[in-house]
């Protein structure tokens, strides 16, 4: 609750640098969380996490600039694109398992990946996709950020009552132990599905705003570095707990708007961070503060 | 459509076949990681691109030796392996207690890291050296021209294969490794030096793709990216042939080399997609590749 209010009150200070900042890790943070809704909570390794994001974002800014839809409607199409998309990938990807689950979203996501950077005359292809203003009555970075909190707040208020729901508990019972999940008489696949394309919608909001947010959309925003990025967010952060992800994003996009004021090199800072992370906090930030506390209440 | 020149075809198809050598050489190192370690080493593609700018500066160093190519292939191909080892070794080796997650993540940390170290050392620019004198012409085949390097590397990656699939097959080492393949707590009850076993596998798989840095460089730019571009054609083959099959890996680069050689020239615009669609098929049908085995595990 501190932190939303601290968060509505933050373009007070005036200053375009935490406005622009703010936004970006509202984003990401969503697009990061709603990758541990499979990462986290059901145990799926998804590889290919840009292309609902990728998705959600070209659908948005096609509809407003080619096809002059409003607003509304194109930011709600992007969720149900990143759905249907999710949806489709989803179907064959829960089919396997383990590293070869991993390898059919990464592959699924470079097809889509391929066909936006081929498909010139639709999304620009390689020049990418610019000039997307603000929509009409957001037409400020202090106003865009407050639809974007309002927007954020509402997914993660939605996504936290899924997980704390029997819905959630399922999945996380299939996270644990799938086969013994379906004795007990649970469809597997089809909460696999479920998840799947929940993560896939909210990817497409987090993406439609992400297009707007940047006024240009390039291809790179489905190549699989990205995917990468936002897994590696969700795991600095911590993957088993639910605000961990959005720890995660702010942690990494405020490292990196320092460290690049600096050096060019921030892939070797994020490398290191990493590598670091891996060897001493495995549970990623989130993880470790729990750890620290005295008396562990277990909640997520 | 008329049909073209078949010069040109077998051309074509032979610049296919070279760089189907090249994905050969690096997946089989990552096949070869994949079957004993379990690793999906993400850092595979870095180490080509370390191998190939090493060999940019092992050619300056020798630059007055008559045969310095050949001393930087073999220098900058050890010191990859070397590189290989000692980040097995004191890294990788303490993340397998963990989940596999953290193992391919950290791999994918090595990216960014020797992604970096390569821009610092050798800069962004794009780097080329020449091709080694005795192999600078080109033999008519047919009426066109084809370089003597590719030649070389055809055969040489049709070479290393089989050298492979004789260890493989005939020696004690490769029967160590085909076992630990299979079981490797088994192996380490045998006693044999699992942990060993794993750091001397790393390093042949670090050297392969190495020495597949070190040769492309005569023949492509030497480009910081080269490592990101590298990795993800690497998965493909491996995908295709199946992940620790090594005649599927061998399969997959060829079917690889030719999609690309020839999907670039009947469809330019779809050929990328054709190919992530080939590896999307292959998952789906067969999980564990065309030449694969379904896993145990």
């Amino acid at each position: 609750m501190i932190i939303i209010l601290l968060l509505a009150v933050l373009p007070l200070s005036e200053s375009r640098f935490y406005i622009f900042l703010g936004t970006d890790i509202l984003i990401m943070g969503l697009f990061a969380i709603s990758l541990n809704l499979l990462l986290g909570y059901t145990g799926l390794v998804s590889f290919g996490q840009a292309a609902y994001f990728g998705i959600g974002a070209y659908t948005c800014a096609l509809l407003m600039k080619k096809a002059s839809v409003a607003f509304p409607f194109a930011f709600v199409a992007a969720a149900v694109a990143g759905a249907l998309g999710a949806l489709i990938i989803g179907f064959f990807c829960i089919r396997l398992t383990k590293i070869y689950f991993s390898m059919l979203t990464l592959a699924f996501s470079q097809i889509v990946w391929a066909i936006v950077f081929k498909w010139n005359s639709l999304t620009g292809g390689d020049t990418g996709l610019i000039g997307i203003n603000f929509p009409e009555h957001l037409d400020s970075s202090t106003r865009f950020y407050y639809f974007t909190l309002g927007v954020v707040v509402a997914s993660l208020f939605i996504i936290r009552k899924m997980v704390d729901s029997p819905f959630g508990r399922i999945l996380t019972t299939i996270r644990e132990n799938p086969e013994r999940t379906e004795f007990i008489g649970v469809d597997v696949k089809l909460f696999q599905l479920l998840a799947f394309m929940i993560s896939g919608a909210f990817a497409g909001i987090s993406g439609a705003l992400f297009g707007i947010f940047n006024h240009s959309l390039f291809p790179d925003l489905l190549y699989w570095p990205m995917s990468a990025e936002v897994l590696i967010m969700a795991i600095l952060g911590g993957m088993y707990s639910f605000f961990g992800p959005l720890v995660g994003a702010a942690v990494i996009l405020y490292l990196r708007m320092l460290v690049t004021s600096y050096t060019q090199y921030w892939p070797l800072i994020m490398g290191t961070i990493l590598a670091l992370l891996l060897f001493f906090f495995p549970g990623g930030i989130m993880g470790f503060l729990r750890s620290q506390r005295p008396f562990n209440r277990g909640d997520r | 459509m008329t049909l073209p020149d078949p010069s040109f075809l077998l051309i074509q198809s032979l610049s296919g076949l070279t760089y189907a050598m090249f994905l050969f050489l690096i997946a089989s190192g990552l096949s070869l990681i994949f079957g004993i370690l379990r690793v999906l080493n993400f850092a595979h593609g870095s180490f080509y691109m370390v191998g190939a700018y090493l060999t940019y500066q092992f050619v300056s160093y020798f630059i007055n030796s008559p045969a310095h190519f050949w001393w930087a292939v073999l220098f900058a191909s050890v010191s990859t392996a070397l590189i290989g080892g000692f980040i097995e070794r004191l890294f990788l080796s303490r993340l397998y207690i963990r989940e596999e997650l953290n193992q391919l993540l950290f791999t994918y940390a090595l990216v960014l890291i020797l992604g970096d170290f390569a821009k610092i050392i050798w800069g962004t620019g794009q780097l080329s050296i020449p091709r080694p004198a005795i192999l600078k012409g080109a033999v008519k085949i047919l009426g066109q021209y084809f370089p003597e390097y590719n030649i070389f590397i055809i055969f040489l990656g049709l070479g290393i294969a089989f050298f492979f699939w004789i260890i493989l097959k005939r020696t004690r080492w490769g029967r160590i490794i085909r076992a630990a393949a299979l079981d490797r707590e088994m192996l380490g009850a045998l006693g044999i030096n699992v942990r060993w076993l794993f750091t001397i596998v790393f390093t042949i798989g670090a050297w392969l793709a190495g020495l597949g840095g070190a040769l492309v460089a005569p023949i492509a730019a030497i480009v910081p990216g080269m490592d990101v571009e590298i990795i993800i054609n690497v998965f493909i083959v491996v995908v295709i042939g199946g992940l620790g099959s090594f005649w599927g890996t061998l399969l997959g680069a060829l079917v690889l080399g030719q999609v690309i050689s020839f999907g670039i020239l009947v469809l330019p615009r779809l050929a990328i997609v054709f190919i992530y669609v080939l590896m999307t098929v292959v998952l789906i049908i067969r999980p564990w590749g065309l030449l694969g085995k379904p896993s145990q595990r």
